[in-house]
């Protein structure tokens, strides 16, 4: 299950973010629940839309200490983990997420194409709970070419 | 806008100290007052920038520290405004003494930290954004900060030893500060032996969260000079603008940046917004300062203000840093108090600290700190949920 509902679709293939559009404005926003930041769009309808599934690298790091709660550790010990940030082509929204396991710092760059993926956030003896992540294309199980 | 005079300032060195933040704003207020030679009944209005880390009396500051230095039936304002809270409280203050409500404030802002990254609040909140980017990303606030960092290398060809070298200065500026918490002058090797936090910063260059209290006394010129004080320093222009859409930076505390799909200019953000509001006010202009603090959040990050300032076109921050320019010393020193790199960060103090080196700079008081013949400072922050705020002193 979704570890927020409402944020991204679960389909492991072509798994989405679900953000918002100002219909005449044309402005986006992740998440939809922030659409109130851009002043033209005062009285605009918002839409509910798919967002790129792709995008370039616009920065990127890593957690290497265990953040507070609510963030919930995977597994028994803390590992550390990568993020980015990515621009999305069509919008020109930059969104964070964690890097799939297995891809570090040394292998990216600003600049390079991501694409979003689906993957376990945390576990425990229910349920998976999902969340989006970032995994450069062409290197993640869901995205293989 | 009209100018208004801070008469005194006052501070509770920074540290790890583990007490009562009443104490550290009570200790700041009283020597602010000593320094003003104003006595407390006199305070006609006490504006307190508030804490969020130290329960119900820190909602409600100005009242806590009133409270603190003995209910004399003054107005009190408490507000909250992340790292712009001191600025907003001064803000307040100044509204108050320029509309003619009163003639002599004190502004007030004090912290007690827990160890460690600061943490949303309790509670399952799907619709906070702080709450979000902890649950689904594990975004500490250093995650920003190095995102930030590495696009610069990216961009502008900045490396690691660039942001190492920040941090060398603004240690060695921080020995001379009895205020600070860190007063060790770290050499590059320091720095680069420090464990990684976020790639590229590390433990020493990322702001530590500290306790500490600062207060201000400030009046009107003209209550200023009916206590004999005809060449006072000036508060000449203040900042605390939102955003403007779209801002193209991914800010804290956000899963996203604003998009520029629609429309905007990718190259005006929310930090250069900041500045441009404080130069108008104060028609001042960047090659008109002396000097400046700015809110070295990371190493890194220190850099980033020199451009959003106008100290220097985009991209050209390290250059200036390499030359020396920033250092006591040189063209324009940045953080000759020592920055958030010797203090940590105390956030509803942190303002107005800022304010209390301006002003010992501006009267020539700053011992091994002076920036020679300063008469134009510059203090800026930038905080959580489009909050910051710039402050211009002159004398």
């Amino acid at each position: 299950m979704a570890a927020v509902e409402g944020l991204f679709t679960l389909d492991s293939d072509e798994p989405w973010l679900i953000g918002g559009r100002a219909r005449s404005r044309g402005s986006y926003f992740f998440p939809k629940s922030l659409a109130g930041s851009d002043p033209a769009c005062l009285g605009d309808e918002i839409e509910e839309v798919l967002l790129s599934r792709t995008g370039e690298l616009w920065s990127y790091t890593t957690g290497e200490y265990a953040p507070p709660a609510p963030y919930v550790i995977p597994g028994d010990e803390f590992e550390p983990y990568v993020v980015a940030a990515v621009r999305l082509a069509e919008e020109n929204l930059v969104v964070l997420g964690q890097v799939v396991e297995g891809v570090s710092v040394e292998d990216l760059s600003v600049g390079m194409e991501m694409e979003l993926v689906i993957d376990v956030l945390y576990s425990d003896e229910e349920h998976d709970y999902l969340v989006w992540k970032w995994a450069p294309v062409g290197t993640s199980e869901n995205g293989e070419q | 806008m009209d100018d208004i005079a801070i008469l005194g300032v006052g501070m509770h060195p920074w540290g790890k100290w583990g007490r009562n933040f009443v104490e550290y704003g009570e200790k700041a207020a009283r020597d602010a007052l000593a320094d003003a030679e104003v006595g407390w009944d006199e305070i006609q209005f006490v504006s307190g920038a508030n804490s969020v880390r130290c329960g119900y009396p820190g909602y409600v500051s100005a009242s806590t520290f009133a409270n603190a230095l003995g209910f004399t039936g003054c107005q009190l304002a408490s507000s909250y405004a992340a790292c712009a809270s001191g600025a907003t409280a001064l803000s307040i203050a100044r509204a108050q003494i320029l509309s003619g409500v009163c003639d002599v404030a004190l502004v007030v802002g004090a912290e007690s930290t827990p160890k460690g990254f600061f943490a949303p609040n309790a509670g399952e909140r799907h619709e906070d954004p702080d709450w979000l980017r902890f649950h689904l990303v594990g975004a500490t606030n250093p995650t920003y900060f190095a995102l930030y960092a590495r696009r610069r290398m990216a961009l502008f060809g900045d490396t690691s030893e660039d942001f190492a070298a920040v941090k060398v200065k603004n240690s060695r500026h921080g020995v001379f500060n009895p205020n600070a918490r860190y007063t060790k002058e770290y050499d590059v090797d320091d720095i680069a032996n420090s464990p990684m936090v976020a790639d590229p910063l590390r433990l020493l260059e990322i702001c530590a969260t500290s306790d500490g209290g600062a207060a201000l006394v400030v009046s009107s010129l003209e209550w200023a000079a009916s206590r004999g004080v005809d060449n006072p320093v000036r508060v000449s222009g203040i900042s605390t603008v939102s955003p403007t859409y779209p801002n193209s930076v991914i800010e804290l505390p956000y899963l996203a940046s604003d998009s520029w799909a629609a429309a905007g200019d990718e190259t005006m953000t929310f930090k250069d917004n900041i500045a441009a509001r404080a130069y108008e006010e104060a028609s001042v202009s960047p090659e008109d300062l002396d000097f400046a603090e700015v809110y070295d959040l990371s190493s890194a990050y220190e850099l980033d203000w020199y451009e959003h300032i106008g100290l220097c076109e985009r991209g050209e921050a390290a250059k200036l840093l390499r030359a020396g320019d920033t250092a006591l010393g040189g063209r324009i020193p940045v953080n000759p108090s020592g920055g958030l790199g010797a203090f940590g960060e105390a956030v509803p103090a942190q303002a107005i600290a800022q304010i209390c080196e301006m002003v010992w700079q501006l009267r020539g008081e700053a011992g091994h700190r002076q920036v020679e013949g300063a008469k134009v400072g510059l203090s800026i922050n930038h905080g959580m949920f489009g909050h910051g705020s710039s402050v211009i002193c002159t004398r």
